[in-house]
C-alpha cells in the first residue's frame, strides 16, 4: 500500500510547534518516550517498547565450521525485519532502502564495537563455533527504529543462553539444556543508539523522534554509545551540516540517556533472573498487559466437549461422501493443459446470474455458465446444459486439436457439496464449450 | 430434499469461496453438518442477543412472521421502510436468519413512524482502525494529485477517491477551485464499492457546499479509530459538550477515522487533539478528572 501522505496543514503544524518548543505528545525536547521491556519464555526473547513502536528480538545459535580466515571466532548475524504489520508503507516483497540503512547500522553498532567476545564462540578452532543470529522483526512503527532495535538486540543478546559444550583433548560434549544449564554469552559492553532530529537547518533538535516528527524533518543524526561514555558508532544522514558544538552537545546528551537506559536494561533483567530462579511466572503471557476496549464482559460459557467427537463422526457418516472426482488434465493443444477452472467469478449477485442462465440456455459465452454456480440445487442447469450440445457456435478459437473428455455422471441426488458440484458444473460447462468449438471445425 | 443454508465463508463473506478451498470432502462436510447442527441448537432469538458481545459464526434467528411483499430482508444502508428488516455491517442472511461476521456488539433500532414489532434495523458494532469507503460518507481526505479534470484524494482505503473540480460550490470551467496538492478536503462519497474506485464529491444533492471543501490551512490533523469517531458523531455526545466548555475550538470529524482540529493557541489545540485520542480508553470517571484538572489551569 502506498504511505499515507502528509498534508501541508500537517507539516506546518508541526513545524509551528516545534518552533515553540512543544511536541504532540507532549515531552519535552530532550525526552525519551517510555522504554518497556518484556521477555519471553524461551532464552534470548524479547519485545521491546518505545512509546508505540515495538520491536520483537529473538537470538538462537547453532554449531558450524568457522570462516576461512577467521577460524578461532565465532559468527555473528544480525537481521532486522520490517513487517507489513508495523505500517501500511511496507510491503512484504519490495523492502525499502530504509531497511538496507538499518541494518547497515545495526551491524556497525554491535559487530564493529566488539560488544561481544567472539572469541569465547570457539569451540574447536577452525572446525566448529557457534554461530549466533539476532533476528529483530519491527512489530509496530511508531517512529525511531533504530533505537528501539538497538536495544532490543543487546537485551537479547543479554538474556540468551546458549548451550553448554565441553573439550576433553579430541572429543567435544554438547549438554543439553536438561543436563547442564545453559551459559550467558560473554559481551562487553552495551552499545545504544540515540537518535536525533533536526529541523530548520539544524536550528532545532529533538531526541527520539516519532513518526509524525520523522517526516517533517530535515536530517538525523545517530550515536551509539555505552555507559563508559565510548563512541560506538556515529551516522548523520539527511544532508544538514552540524556544526562541531551541536555534534558535541549531542554526544553529551547521548551519554546521559545511554546510562539511563542501561540502568533499565539491567533491572529488566535482572527482576527476569529473580522470577525464574524463584519459580514464578514469566513470559510474555504475563508480562505484555492485556488492552481493553469495551467495557462489557460475558461470563465464561463452559463448553462440553465431551461427546464432541462423537458428534462430529455422526455428522461425517450422514454426510454423503464426496465423490470420486478426479481431476483429469484437459488438453488444450500439445504442450498446453488444464486442471479445474479456476476460483468463481464474483462479478455480480449470484442469484440474478442463476436466474439469467436459466433462461439464456443458449449463450454464446460458454464461460459464464461455468463460472457462477455457487447454489447447492443444481440439477436443473445441469440437465439444461446437456442439451445444448446440438446448436453451433461459430466462434475464433483456432484450436484445432479438441480433446472431449467422457462427461461424468454427476450424481442426481442431493448432495450439499459445493466443492464437487461445482467444478462437475464446470467440468460440464467446459465440455459443452468443447463441442460446441468441435462442431464448429 | 433437505434444504441446508448456503455455506457463508465467515472470512470473506462472499459465499462459499473458501469452503471450496477446504477441499476434500469430509472436512467440507463436517462444515456444513456443524452449520446445520448450530442453526438447529445454538442459534438464539436475535432479540436476546441486542446488546451482547456476538463473535463470527454466531448464528441469530429471526422472529418468523410472513411478509405480504416476500422479500424480508433488505440488505442496504440507509432507512428500512417498514416492514423491511435491514441487515447493516457485520451481518449477513443465512437461511433462516443472520450469520454474524464481525465480533461486537449487537445493536438494534426500530424503525422510524410506522415502527411496530417489524422491520428495523440490525448491525454488529466491531472496533476498527482500517476504512473501507462507504457511499454516503463524509470523509476527510489528503489531495495527493492533480491530474487535468479531477483530483486524486488518500482517504485511507484501498484506493485513492477521485474527485472532480467541478464538484465544488460555485465552481464553473473557467473558476476552478484553488486546491493544491496536500490540502486537506472533507467531502462525501458518492461511488464507494469494492470493485471501483471510489468517488467524492464537496457538494451535496442541491448544489450547495454545507461545510464541505477544502478545510483551512491552520489546526491539527490526527487519527482515531473509527469506533471512537461513530462514538463522537453520536447525538448528544458528552465529550465534545465536555470540550466545548473548555476552550472554543473547530473541529472536522472525518468517518475515515481522522479529526482535524484548531484552537487558537498551539498548546490548546495540542490538548484537545490528545484528549480525543485518549478518551477511547478512558471510562467517564476518568475523562471528568481530567477535564477537572485542564479547567483548573
Amino acid at each position: 500500500m502506498k504511505e499515507t501522505p502528509l498534508s501541508n496543514c500537517e507539516r506546518r503544524f508541526l513545524l509551528r510547534a516545534i518552533e515553540e518548543r512543544k511536541r504532540l505528545d507532549g515531552r519535552q525536547s530532550y525526552d525519551y518516550r517510555n522504554v518497556r521491556i518484556s521477555f519471553g519464555a524461551d532464552y534470548g526473547c524479547c519485545i521491546v517498547e518505545l512509546g508505540r513502536t515495538r520491536v520483537l528480538g529473538q537470538v538462537s545459535c547453532e554449531l558450524v565450521s568457522p570462516k576461512l580466515n577467521r577460524a578461532t571466532e565465532g559468527i555473528l548475524f544480525f537481521n532486522l525485519e520490517l513487517s507489513p504489520m508495523a505500517a501500511p508503507a511496507f510491503e512484504p516483497g519490495r523492502q525499502p532502502e530504509l531497511l538496507v540503512k538499518l541494518n547497515r547500522l545495526l551491524e556497525r553498532c554491535l559487530r564493529n564495537s566488539k560488544c561481544i567476545d567472539t572469541e569465547s564462540l570457539c569451540v574447536v578452532a577452525g572446525v566448529k563455533v557457534w554461530q549466533i543470529r539476532v533476528d529483530l522483526h519491527l512489530l509496530n512503527h511508531d517512529g525511531n527504529i533504530i533505537d528501539a532495535a538497538s536495544i532490543a538486540a543487546i537485551v537479547a543478546l543479554c538474556h540468551f543462553r546458549r548451550p553448554d559444550v565441553s573439550v576433553q583433548g579430541e572429543e567435544v560434549t554438547l549438554y543439553t539444556p536438561e543436563e547442564r544449564d545453559p551459559v550467558p554469552l560473554s559481551i562487553h559492553h552495551m552499545p545504544i543508539c540515540v537518535s536525533f532530529a533536526f529541523f530548520q537547518q539544524g536550528t532545532y533538535l529533538l531526541v527520539d523522534p516519532s513518526e509524525r516528527e520523522e517526516r517533517v524533518m530535515d536530517g538525523l543524526l545517530v550515536i551509539a554509545m555505552n555507559k563508559h561514555r565510548e563512541i560506538c558508532t556515529i551516522q548523520s544522514s539527511g544532508g544538514i551540516m552540524l556544526l562541531k558544538d551541536q555534534v558535541l552537545r549531542c554526544s553529551k546528551i547521548t551519554g546521559v540517556k545511554v546510562a539511563e537506559i542501561t540502568e533499565l536494561i539491567q533491572k529488566a533483567l535482572e527482576n527476569d533472573r529473580k522470577v525464574r530462579k524463584e519459580g514464578g511466572k514469566f513470559g510474555f503471557a504475563e508480562s505484555i498487559p492485556n488492552q481493553k476496549i469495551s467495557a462489557f464482559k460475558m461470563e465464561r460459557a463452559p463448553v462440553d466437549t465431551n461427546d464432541v467427537e462423537e458428534q462430529a463422526e455422526e455428522i461425517i457418516m450422514k454426510a454423503d461422501p464426496p465423490s470420486d472426482f478426479v481431476a483429469k488434465p484437459i488438453l488444450r493443444m500439445p504442450g498446453t493443459a488444464q486442471i479445474g477452472e479456476g476460483l468463481e467469478n464474483s462479478w455480480g449477485d449470484f442469484e440474478e446470474s442463476e436466474r439469467e442462465e436459466e433462461e439464456e440456455g443458449n449463450s454464446d459465452d460458454a464461460t459464464t455458465s461455468g463460472g457462477q454456480k455457487m447454489e447447492t440445487e443444481e440439477i436443473n442447469i445441469v440437465s439444461k446444459t446437456k442439451k445444448d450440445d446440438d446448436t453451433i457456435i461459430l466462434s475464433d478459437s483456432e484450436e484445432e486439436e479438441v480433446v472431449i473428455l467422457e462427461p461424468e455422471e454427476t450424481h442426481k441426488k442431493t448432495r450439499t457439496h459445493t466443492t464437487t458440484k461445482q467444478e462437475n458444473s464446470s467440468k460440464k460447462a467446459f465440455n459443452k464449450k468443447r463441442k460446441k468449438k468441435r462442431a464448429t471445425h | 430434499m433437505t434444504h441446508t443454508p448456503p455455506v457463508v465463508c465467515a472470512f470473506c463473506a462472499r459465499g462459499p469461496c473458501c469452503a471450496r478451498a477446504l477441499g476434500s470432502g469430509k472436512l467440507a462436510g463436517l462444515r456444513e453438518g456443524l452449520t446445520m447442527a448450530a442453526a438447529e441448537t445454538g442459534a438464539l432469538p436475535v432479540e436476546e442477543r441486542v446488546g451482547q458481545v456476538v463473535l463470527p459464526g454466531d448464528v441469530l434467528l429471526l422472529p418468523s412472521h410472513p411478509e405480504a411483499d416476500g422479500e424480508r430482508l433488505w440488505l442496504g444502508p440507509g432507512a428500512a421502510l417498514p416492514g423491511r428488516l435491514v441487515c447493516g455491517p457485520g451481518l449477513r442472511s443465512c437461511g433462516a436468519g443472520l450469520l454474524v461476521t464481525k465480533c461486537g456488539l449487537l445493536r438494534h433500532r426500530q424503525p422510524g413512524g410506522a415502527g411496530g414489532g417489524s422491520g428495523g434495523a440490525y448491525w454488529v458494532d466491531s472496533q476498527q482502525k482500517r476504512y473501507v469507503p462507504v457511499k454516503g460518507d463524509h470523509v476527510i481526505g489528503i489531495v495527493t494529485l492533480k491530474a487535468g479534470d479531477i483530483f486524486k484524494v488518500d482517504v485511507g482505503g484501498s484506493e485513492q477517491a477521485s474527485l472532480s473540480y467541478l464538484a465544488f460550490e460555485g465552481a464553473t470551467k473557467r473558476n476552478r477551485p484553488n486546491v493544491q496538492v496536500g490540502d486537506l478536503i472533507y467531502g462525501q462519497f458518492v461511488v464507494a464499492n469494492k470493485d471501483m474506485e471510489p468517488e467524492m464529491v464537496c457538494i451535496d444533492s442541491s448544489g450547495r457546499a454545507n461545510g464541505m471543501g477544502v478545510i483551512g490551512h491552520e489546526g491539527l490533523l490526527f487519527k482515531v479509530s473509527l469506533g471512537l469517531i461513530r462514538k463522537l458523531l453520536a447525538p448528544n455526545c458528552e465529550i465534545i459538550q465536555e470540550l466545548g466548555q473548555l476552550y472554543p475550538f473547530e473541529i472536522v470529524f472525518g468517518m475515515n477515522g481522522r479529526i482535524w482540529v484548531k484552537a487558537k493557541t498551539i498548546q490548546q489545540t495540542l490538548i484537545v487533539a490528545n484528549i480525543l485520542e485518549a478518551c477511547e480508553h478512558m471510562t467517564a470517571e476518568q475523562r471528568t478528572q481530567a477535564f477537572a484538572k485542564l479547567s483548573e489551569r
